[in-house]
């Protein structure tokens, strides 16, 4: 309760305390987690449309949700892949200030997941697996995108993702920012780039919402568990991607190269399942995550 | 994810009254409940908790809770300025609830449903593992019993101290949704102030039909973060429930003393396309048509072309 305005003793008191324990415990903010994250937001890192370029011998972009507009922050088309189709679906951001402007810093609006879940009911259609590329900070927060129902946009493209018959890879290559990140990500199988990161909420939003304190980004960056390493450890994503030495942006064709064979081995293992089989381990993989106490057991 | 400001009003006043935040009006707590915590003066809809929710709902002893012995674990050690274990805790003590969401079976006038109520007081109603996991033991009975599913929805969002595992609720029960479908059995939400965030994104939305109290505030980011990262200005009614019924975003609003009556009739419609077969609205016509005039003739010439040989078609 506070006693003066603006004055939240008891928060005071416990992030003094909380201080005192680290500066005990010598728990001090690990610069290597930072490192992670500025780098998967690293300006010169492969965008989606990047990874297309070096990837597939051709592409073809389809555009528009044929309901409202074309975003142009989530890219979509039919690439050309060892002489078969595949569908890809990304965020894409812009390199320069006119593009990142253009491609809404890589912020969809519902129209984008919209655009998405058109190009994904076209390609189980046609049974043409499906390969998602995430790099977003989020979902676009707008007054013009909630009247569009940025919420519906969202829950009905995991929807579609939950229901797709066709094979379905999803790669985090730079952000993997909440809501707006996972929409792209109920996929059979989950991987991450190696200096990407993935979590519920920006480090920034979270040190300002639980630490009162936006500069407390570092701490609430380690403390969320955002990098690929712990994601795998946490069972959430299902394999990591080394990137070229320094990082992805050192080496986009490297980069591109690594994530053609990962693409190309899971595939591989996804496509000998029976399509009702395959959509039921998707849906027991993400029966199981959480954890949980029963009858006073731990549950994973 | 979105973020609302507490709503204090239920604090404020005395011990046996409460201002009501619309209208100012002093109103006494006792009546107020009777009125199912709907302002007599202005129709404010105040917030109801899981537990006085179910009560609202669900026929007199017919409730029985599931999954009520899930308990929410610490798999990140989470602790900001203070501990995660210790905020639940703190919930626990504050709401006598274990979760942020209540679930169970009941009957609403007669009819079995699979009911789950979440709860704003505990942890701003946060859909953590637990709430997830409930979330999916309410489907799963519904999808084995072909009851149907609703869900009375008041969350701000994602439970943050479960960082990932929080977002990965939105997958997991849009996954449960889909299960239902597949039977199908008949699901509907009923979203309450304020419904936000992830939960919005997930199956709050993903309803067969969704309900919204009046004044509810739907929407996925809320209004101040919209103010703070883009710097729009905001419309009066932004996200309220008013607003998304013009933008096509929900199906009725309905207010709370009319909810179970609504919830049993959409419920009782949506089941009656199973067992619809020609025969007894023929049969109801047939008796209309008895009664003689202009429909009666018509009918008799229907009837005449369908079925030549003059008896009644017995399917
Ligand atoms: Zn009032």
């Amino acid at each position: 309760m506070p006693t003066l305005p603006g004055v939240h003793l008891k928060d005071e008191i416990t992030k003094i305390s909380q201080r005192i324990k680290e500066l005990g415990s010598g728990r001090r903010v690990d610069r290597h987690v930072w490192d992670k994250v500025e780098l998967a937001r690293h300006p010169k890192r492969p965008y989606s449309l990047d990874y297309i370029q070096h990837m597939f011998s051709g592409f073809i972009e389809l555009r528009g949700d044929r309901l409202f507009a074309d975003d142009p922050a989530i890219i979509g088309g039919l690439a050309s892949y060892h002489g078969r189709t595949i569908m890809v679906v990304g965020h894409q951001k812009g390199r320069d200030l006119a593009a990142r402007t253009r491609r809404n810093f890589g912020m969809p609006r519902p129209e984008g997941y919209r655009k998405a879940q058109r190009l994904m009911n076209l390609a189980s259609k046609f049974g043409i697996p499906v390969l998602t590329l995430i790099d977003t900070p989020g979902a676009y927060p707008g007054v013009a995108a909630e009247e569009r129902g940025q919420g519906g946009a969202i829950s009905s493209t995991l929807m579609c993702m939950a229901r797709l018959d066709v094979p379905t890879v999803s790669v985090i290559i730079g952000e993997g920012g909440s809501g707006g990140a996972l929409a792209l990500a109920l996929t059979d199988r989950v991987l991450m780039l190696e200096n990407s990161i993935y979590s519920v909420i920006s480090p920034e939003s979270c040190a300002a919402i639980l630490w009162k304190d936006s500069d407390e980004a570092q701490l609430a960056a380690q403390t969320l568990r955002l990098t690929s390493a712990e994601l795998l450890d946490l069972e959430i994503i299902d394999g990591v991607l080394p990137e070229p030495r320094g990082g992805a942006h050192r080496d986009h064709a490297s980069a591109a190269r690594i994530l053609k064979d990962a693409l190309e081995e899971n595939l591989r293992d996804l496509e000998t399942a029976h399509p009702r089989r395959r959509k039921k381990e998707r849906h027991e993989k993400f029966r199981r995550m959480g954890v949980w106490r029963e009858h006073g057991l731990t549950l994973f | 994810m979105a973020h609302v400001s507490v709503d204090i009003s239920r604090r404020n006043g005395t011990p046996d009254a409460v201002g009501c935040p619309s209208c100012k009006e002093l109103l006494n707590r006792a009546e107020l409940a009777k009125n199912l915590q709907v302002c007599h003066h202005c129709g404010h809809h105040f917030r109801v908790g899981a537990r006085e929710r179910v009560g609202q709902l669900a026929d007199v002893g017919t409730w029985s809770e599931i999954a009520g012995s899930l308990r929410s674990a610490d798999p990140l050690e989470f602790y900001d300025l203070r501990p995660y274990p210790e905020r639940i805790e703190e919930a626990e003590y504050d709401t006598g609830l274990s979760e942020a969401i209540l679930v169970g079976t009941c009957k609403l006038h007669k009819m079995d449903v699979v009911l789950a109520a979440m709860d704003f007081a505990f942890l701003g109603g946060s859909m953590g593992s637990v709430v997830g996991e409930r979330f999916w033991r309410a489907a799963e009975t519904a999808a084995e019993s072909r009851f149907p599913l609703v869900v009375v929805c008041a969350s701000g969002g994602a439970r943050m101290q479960e960082g990932i595992l929080s977002l990965m609720q939105m997958a997991k029960t849009t996954c449960a949704v889909e299960m239902l479908g597949e039977v199908p059995v008949p699901f509907v939400t009923v979203l309450t102030h304020p419904t936000t965030g992830g939960v919005m994104a997930s199956f709050a939305t993903l309803a067969d039909v969704i309900i919204s109290e009046p004044g509810a505030l739907l929407c996925f980011t809320g209004p101040r973060v919209i103010e703070q990262t883009v710097k729009e200005a905001l419309p009066e009614d932004f996200g309220r429930a008013e607003s998304n019924l013009a933008h096509g975003q929900i199906d009725m609003i309905v207010s709370r003393p009319e909810l179970k009556d609504r919830l049993v009739q959409i419920l009782g419609m949506m089941e009656g396309g199973v067992a619809c077969a020609l025969e007894p609205i023929w049969e109801a016509e047939a008796r209309r048509g008895r009664r003689g005039g202009p429909f009666a003739e018509a009918l008799k010439r229907i009837k005449a072309l369908a079925n030549p040989s003059g008896r009644p078609s017995k399917r």
